[in-house]
């Protein structure tokens, strides 16, 4: 029987008046990647927290590896790795006490600890600068760090909010490369939001589009550019929420957050 | 426990790894024993009041405790802000671990930065009347340690930014150690000074310690751990209550 790793429904959440996320619905099956694509201000980051335990839902019900998140918050803590959109790592400890730390917090026996943070190091590259402070790290090994400490303790799904914001293109496709041979090898589901389109095109199996807290709709590039009689992912999404994507926004958001990097490190 | 034990290490390590905030946080003290132990020194000894030295060290040990201590909120603030508090929260473990962790980690930092003002005042010519009870005011100065960082992590999972905490260092910390009995004798305080130096938990951790180190008391052993105890574990309760309830 398929199983699904991610189930919502009719989520909703509200900040006083506003409608952040607008009764959302959505499945994820085992071993799935799945891309949330929307502009800024969609709903994205909103949606992971909630299904991250971070942020309580005003309505709707989430299942996480089959757990409920506000009920069975620890239960459901275990099952996902979580790399945040803004970066979430002490700078003033080395790489390897970061990732020795999330081993100690998910309670990775001893005896294993020190070999599964050296497979991941290695798999992102970072294994000889393990013993670096992260505030010398560059956005981007600092972004692989995060990727490899969410993994860490054998997440049955990993969440990515917007994961290569801010990479260039090499670090970005090195960093799906990683990513889709854990899909592989441990059968990850992966969930990552994105506003780049050709991103989402290329890596997800099913994508949702989301804007103004709505999915607006959801399917394969295939199914989507069907739905909508149009031949790109781009055409598609133009032709179902009446706009490209925000791009001028996004590069807002982009230096945002190159000012919030710059300001982490003092 | 191992929780928090690994969040009570990050602490030290950053504390360790700081030595500019170490020695910043050592600069006022300093000043203040030279300013006031200096300056009132000769008036004391002349009132027929004693060494004034002191008296005066335990003062300080308590105010560089306090300000370090209550600053831990700074770094709660500044985990928040950028980012690594996610991590903890994201982690499945209590909420009450991770803020018991952290306030050990403040707690830590702060005992060890009133040693090393103990230590230094042997150069200003400060000498305690017995070792065993210097030894034992570094417990003592821990459970200060203790109250002032839940009060500082408390009022910091009130704060978004470093502006509002700012202003708590001025108008909270900056009074409680002037209107306490870190300075001055509380017997010969003015009747109003002496009722608001009552209600001041600074007094008593500053008196816990005179006991220890200088053997004068105003309260009494008792009634200092008492109020200390009585507060600290109000305050860690309250913290990890308001902790609990953080949304990032
Ligand atoms: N704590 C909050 N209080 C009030 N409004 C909020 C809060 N968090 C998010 N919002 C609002 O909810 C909306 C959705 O925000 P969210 O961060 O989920 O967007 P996003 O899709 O992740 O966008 P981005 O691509 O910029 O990261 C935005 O309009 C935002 O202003
Ligand atoms: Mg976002």
């Amino acid at each position: 029987m398929e199983q699904n790793m991610i189930e919502v429904k009719n989520l909703v959440r509200k900040f006083d008046d506003f409608i952040a996320v607008d009764n959302i619905s959505f499945t994820v099956p085992k071993g799935q990647i799945f891309a949330f694509l929307g502009p800024n201000g969609a709903g994205k980051s909103t949606t992971i927290k909630m299904l991250t335990t971070m942020l309580r839902p005003t309505s709707g019900t989430i299942l996480i590896n089959g757990y409920d998140p506000m009920h069975n918050q620890d239960d459901a803590r275990r099952s996902f790795g979580i790399v945040f959109q803004d970066p979430s790592l002490d700078d003033e400890l080395t790489a390897f006490e970061n990732m020795e730390l999330h081993s100690v917090l998910y309670k990775i026996p001893r005896n294993i600890r020190k070999k599964r943070i050296e497979d991941l190091m290695k798999l992102v590259e970072l294994w000889d600068k393990k013993d670096h402070l992260v505030k010398t790290f560059s956005g981007g090994m600092k972004r692989r760090l995060e990727i490899a400490r969410g993994l860490l303790h054998h997440p049955k799904i990993i969440f990515l909010d917007e994961p290569t914001l801010g990479l260039d293109p090499q670090t970005r496709n090195l960093m799906w490369d990683y990513l889709k041979k854990m899909n592989q090898d441990e059968e990850i589901t992966v969930f990552f939001t994105t506003h780049y389109m050709e991103e989402a095109a290329k890596i997800a199996d099913e994508i949702a589009i989301i804007d103004h807290g709505k999915i607006i709709t959801s399917g394969t590039v295939k199914e989507l550019t069907e739905e909508t009689k149009t031949n790109t992912l781009e055409e598609a999404f133009l032709s179902l929420t009446g706009s490209a994507i925000r791009e001028e926004s996004a590069n807002i958001a982009d230096q945002n957050r190159a000012r919030h990097q710059m300001w982490s490190k003092k | 426990m191992s929780t928090i034990y690994i969040l009570w290490l990050r602490q030290i390590k950053r504390y360790l790894r700081s030595r500019t905030r170490i020695i910043g946080a050592l600069g006022q003290p300093l000043l203040f024993m030279v300013a006031f132990g200096f300056g009132f020194g000769a008036i004391f000894a002349r009132a027929g009041a004693g060494n004034y030295m002191n008296f005066l060290i335990p003062g300080i040990i308590g105010q560089s405790i306090l300000f370090t201590a209550i600053s831990s909120g700074i770094d709660l603030i500044w985990d928040r802000q950028f980012g690594f508090l996610k991590e903890t929260l994201a982690a499945p473990v209590s909420r009450f671990e991770i803020f018991f962790g952290r306030t050990l980690g403040g707690a830590t930092v702060a005992t060890l930065q009133g040693m090393i003002v103990l230590g230094l005042s042997f150069i200003v010519g400060f000498r305690p009347f017995s070792v065993l009870e210097m030894l034992i005011s570094v417990p003592a100065m821990f459970l200060i340690s203790l109250l002032f960082t839940a009060l500082g992590t408390a009022i910091a999972t009130k704060m978004e930014d470093f502006h509002g905490f700012q202003l708590i260092m001025n108008f909270l910390v900056m009074p409680l150690f002037f209107l306490s009995g870190a300075l001055f004798p509380m017997d010969s305080m003015p009747k109003t000074l002496k009722t608001i130096a009552t209600f001041n938990p600074l007094s008593y951790g500053v008196d816990l310690i005179r006991g220890l180190l200088a053997n004068t008391s105003h309260f009494g052993y008792s009634l200092d751990l008492l109020v200390l105890g009585a507060l600290t574990t109000f305050l860690l309760i309250l913290g990890s209550f308001l902790f609990s309830r953080i949304e990032v």
